[in-house]
C-alpha cells in the first residue's frame, strides 16, 4: 500500500439477484441460508457470468461488479465513467456503505461524505433551518458542526429570507440549492459525488462545479465523481476509472480514459452480431446508430438501425420487423417491411438493410430491440431475437422547471401551446 | 494525518455481533433530530395536534368500560373500571406502537437508506424515543385520572412500592417492542405479506395480554389455557404496572424476570438479524 493512499479497493465484487427475490422460494432461501451458515458459498451463485445485460444470463444472478482493484491517493480527484449498467452506481453505493459487497474489501483513511442524492431526508413540513440540521445530521455532521457552518450554508444557497418557511413552499430550484449547500459544506477527507448536478439551473450548476473543484484542488480532499458529462469529468478530475460490464477496464489520467471510452463505445453500443445459420435465414448483425458520441440517443434526432441478414437461399415473401421496447418490456415502436410491398432479401448471402426512424422522440429511458425475421406466405418464423442493442435516450439539455422527471411518458410529440 | 493505517474498512462479511455502538454514539445528534422531526411534523399536520395523544386512549377506555366492563361484566379486580382499562391501554399502546412502527422501518425509510449511510439502528431507536414522548403524554392523562378517582370519586386503590419499578417497565416495553419489531422488519424485506400480519397480530396479541382482564380471572376461568396469557412476556409487565400504580395485579419477581429474559433474547436476536439484513436490503427493494 502506498503511503498516501486514501482508498484501497481489493477484489471487490457485487452480485445481484434478478427477478422476484424470495417469493415462492422459501425452501431455496433456507437452502442458501443453511449453506451460508456453514460458511459455504451460495449454491445459487454462478461464478464467471459477467454483467452484460444485453445477453440473458443463464442464472438469475448478475455480477454488477467483478474483481475490481484500485487505489486512490489522497488529494486525487477521480472520475468514474462507463455506460449505464457498467457498475458505477453500485461502486458508489458500496463505497458509501449503503450496500455491502459480495466479496472483497475496501479500506480507507478519513471520513467519507457521499452524495448520491441531494436533499435526502428533507421533510416538506419542516422549515429550511430545521431541514439543514436534519439533512446535515443524516449526512453525518454533528450539531455543533452544522451550527458553525449554518450562515455559510444559507449564504451559499441564497435563501436567507425563506429560512424559516417550510420547504414545501420552496420552488424546486431553491430546494435543490439548499440541499446542495448542506452537502457542499460537509467536512470530510473523501467526497463521493454521483450525478446529482443534473438538477438545478445552469447558473447554480456552475457554482456547484466550482465548489467541488475548490474542494478537490484547494483543500486536498479526495474526490470521486460519477458523471455522464465528459466535460465536467475532464474539468474536475485528473484521473479516471473506466468501468465496463462490471469490470475495471482502464484507470489512468482522465484525458486518455475519456478518449478510450469514446472510442470503445463507438464500436460497442447497441450491436448484435452472430455467425450466420447454415440452413435458415438469420440475422448476422444488427446495430443501432444513435445520435450522440457517447452512444446515447438524443430525443428528437434520427435513429438509424442497420441490419444484416444472411440468406442461405432465396426465399420470396420475407418480412422483417423490429420492436423497440422499454425496460418494462412494453413495446413502444413497431416498424416493419414486407416483401409483398417492397421486394427484399432477394440475394443469397448477406443482405444489408437500413431502417431510419426520423426525429425519433422516445422519452429518456433505456430501450432495446426485438427483431423478427419471418416468411409471410408459409407463416414460418425464422428468428425472433429478444433484448438486443440496448441504448439510452437522453433529453435535450434544456432547462425546464422540474427537470426531466422519470417515467412521465414514453414518447414525446411536437406541441404548441397558445392562448385562446 | 500522518499514519499509514487505514481508518476504516468495508468487508463482504461482517461479524454478527458487531453492533457498532460507538458509531451510534457518534450519530446521537441525528437521533434527537429525527425524534424532533417526528414530533414537529405530527404537530404541524394535524388540527388538534397533541390532543390526539389524549383522544385515542380516552375513547378506547370509554368503549372498553362499556363493552368489557359493563356488558360482558369482566372483573377488574375491584378497581374502578376506567382506571383498570386505562392502565392497560397506556402500557399496551406504547409497546404496540414501538412494535408496529419498528416493523416497517425498512419499508418506510427505503429511500433514505438507499442513498445515505448512517448506523441503521438509529431509525428504530428514534421510533422508540418518539413514542416515548407520546407515552409520556398518555401517562399524564392516566395520572390525572388517578387523581380524579382518588380525590373526587374517592375510589379505593393504593400505590405500592412496585411503582419504583416503573422505569424498568418502560425500558422493558420499549426493548420488547424494538426487538420483536426489528425481527419482523428484517423478515418483511423478503416476505412482504408479513407486514399485513403485524397489525392484525398485534390486535390479537392484546387479547392474549392482561389489558382487558386481570390475570387472576384468566387463571380462574380457563386454568387450561391461562398459560398462553401467563407466558406472554407483556403480561408480567402490565401486571407489574397495575400493581405499582393501582395496588392490584399479580406481581412476582419470577414472572418479571421471565419477561426480562424474553426481552433480552428477542432484542439480541432482533439486532443481529437487523444488522444482517441492513447490509444488503437496498438490493431487494
Amino acid at each position: 500500500m502506498s503511503k498516501n493512499s486514501a482508498i484501497k479497493v481489493e477484489n471487490l465484487s457485487k452480485a445481484y439477484q434478478l427477478g422476484q427475490i424470495g417469493t415462492g422460494t422459501i425452501s431455496r432461501d433456507l437452502e442458501r441460508w443453511y449453506a451460508r451458515m456453514r460458511g459455504k458459498e451460495d449454491p445459487f451463485l454462478r461464478i464467471g457470468e459477467t454483467n452484460d445485460r444485453s445477453i440473458k444470463g443463464e442464472s438469475d444472478v448478475v455480477w454488477s461488479l467483478k474483481d475490481i482493484n484500485f487505489e486512490i491517493e489522497q488529494g486525487d480527484a477521480v472520475g468514474i465513467i462507463g455506460r449505464n449498467g457498467a457498475g458505477k452506481s453500485t461502486l458508489l453505493k458500496i463505497l458509501s456503505k449503503v450496500t455491502a459487497p459480495t466479496t472483497g474489501r475496501i479500506s480507507g483513511k478519513g471520513r467519507i461524505a457521499s452524495l448520491l442524492e441531494v436533499g435526502t431526508g428533507f421533510h416538506p413540513e419542516l422549515s429550511g433551518r430545521e431541514n439543514i440540521f436534519l439533512n446535515g445530521a443524516i449526512l453525518g455532521m454533528r450539531k455543533k458542526e452544522i451550527q458553525r457552518k449554518f450562515d455559510e450554508i444559507v449564504d451559499f444557497a441564497g435563501i436567507d429570507r425563506y429560512i424559516d418557511t417550510p420547504v414545501k413552499r420552496y420552488s424546486s430550484g431553491m430546494y435543490v440549492r439548499l440541499a446542495f449547500a448542506v452537502a457542499a459544506h460537509l467536512e470530510s477527507e473523501i467526497l463521493i459525488v454521483d450525478e446529482v448536478l443534473a438538477v438545478g439551473d445552469a447558473e447554480f450548476q456552475k457554482k456547484c462545479l466550482g465548489k467541488m473543484g475548490e474542494v478537490s484542488k484547494g483543500e486536498g480532499r479526495t474526490v470521486l465523481f460519477v458523471s455522464h458529462n465528459m466535460d465536467a469529468v475532464a474539468t474536475l478530475t485528473s484521473k479516471s476509472i473506466y468501468l465496463k460490464n462490471g469490470k475495471l477496464n482502464l484507470y489512468s489520467n482522465t484525458e486518455s480514459v475519456i478518449k478510450e471510452y469514446i472510442e470503445a463505445d463507438k464500436n460497442e453500443v447497441g450491436v448484435y452480431s452472430k455467425e450466420p445459420k447454415l440452413n435458415i435465414p438469420s440475422f448476422t448483425r444488427i446495430e443501432v446508430l444513435t445520435s450522440e458520441i457517447d452512444g446515447s440517443h438524443m430525443n428528437g434526432k434520427d435513429l438509424v438501425i442497420d441490419l444484416e441478414i444472411n440468406m442461405p437461399e432465396v426465399i420470396e415473401g420475407m418480412s422483417l420487423s423490429l420492436q423497440i421496447c422499454n425496460p418494462k418490456e412494453q413495446p413502444i415502436i413497431y416498424t416493419y417491411i414486407f416483401d409483398t410491398d417492397t421486394p427484399l432479401l432477394r440475394k443469397t448471402g448477406i443482405n444489408k438493410m437500413r431502417c431510419t426512424l426520423s426525429n425519433c422522440k422516445l422519452y429518456a429511458d433505456r430501450y432495446y430491440l426485438i427483431a423478427h425475421l419471418a416468411e409471410t406466405k408459409g407463416k414460418s418464423k425464422f428468428e425472433e431475437i429478444h433484448r438486443i442493442c440496448e441504448f439510452e435516450v437522453v433529453m435535450p439539455n434544456k432547462i425546464i422547471e422540474w427537470g426531466w422527471q422519470k417515467d412521465v411518458c414514453v414518447y414525446t410529440e411536437d406541441f404548441r401551446w397558445e392562448k385562446k | 494525518m500522518h499514519n499509514d493505517e487505514h481508518t476504516w474498512t468495508i468487508e463482504a462479511k461482517a461479524s454478527l455481533f458487531d453492533l457498532k455502538l460507538n458509531e451510534i454514539w457518534a450519530y446521537r445528534d441525528l437521533l434527537w433530530l429525527l425524534v424532533r422531526r417526528d414530533f414537529v411534523s405530527f404537530y404541524k399536520q394535524t388540527i388538534l395536534g397533541p390532543l390526539w395523544f389524549f383522544i385515542q386512549p380516552l375513547f378506547t377506555t370509554i368503549i372498553f368500560t362499556f363493552i368489557f366492563g359493563n356488558l360482558a361484566g369482566i372483573s377488574t379486580d375491584g378497581l374502578p373500571k376506567p382506571l383498570f382499562y386505562m392502565a392497560g391501554i397506556t402500557a399496551w399502546n406504547y409497546f404496540a406502537d414501538c412494535l408496529t412502527k419498528t416493523s416497517t422501518v425498512f419499508k418506510d425509510n427505503a429511500n433514505i437508506f438507499g442513498k445515505v449511510y448512517f448506523p441503521r439502528l438509529i431509525m428504530p431507536l428514534s421510533i422508540v424515543v418518539s413514542n416515548l414522548v407520546r407515552f409520556g403524554v398518555q401517562m399524564i392523562l392516566f395520572l390525572l385520572m388517578m387523581a380524579y378517582y382518588h380525590f373526587v370519586v374517592g375510589a379505593s386503590f393504593n400505590i405500592t412500592w412496585a411503582i419504583t419499578l416503573f422505569p424498568v417497565i418502560v425500558v422493558l416495553m420499549a426493548l420488547l417492542g424494538l426487538g420483536a419489531g426489528m425481527i419482523i422488519s428484517a423478515m418483511t424485506t423478503k416476505y412482504r405479506d408479513l407486514a399485513f400480519l403485524v397489525t392484525f397480530g398485534v390486535q390479537l396479541l392484546m387479547y392474549a395480554t392482561t389489558v382487558i382482564y386481570p390475570l387472576s380471572t384468566a387463571i380462574e376461568k380457563y386454568p387450561k389455557y391461562a398459560w398462553i396469557v401467563k407466558y406472554n412476556p407483556m403480561t408480567p409487565i402490565i401486571e407489574t404496572f397495575r400493581y405499582g400504580f393501582l395496588g392490584e395485579g399479580s406481581f412476582s419477581w419470577g414472572s418479571l424476570g421471565y419477561a426480562t429474559g424474553v426481552t433480552v433474547a428477542l432484542l439480541i436476536f432482533g439486532i443481529v438479524i437487523f444488522n444482517k439484513v441492513e447490509r444488503n436490503f437496498v438490493d431487494t427493494v
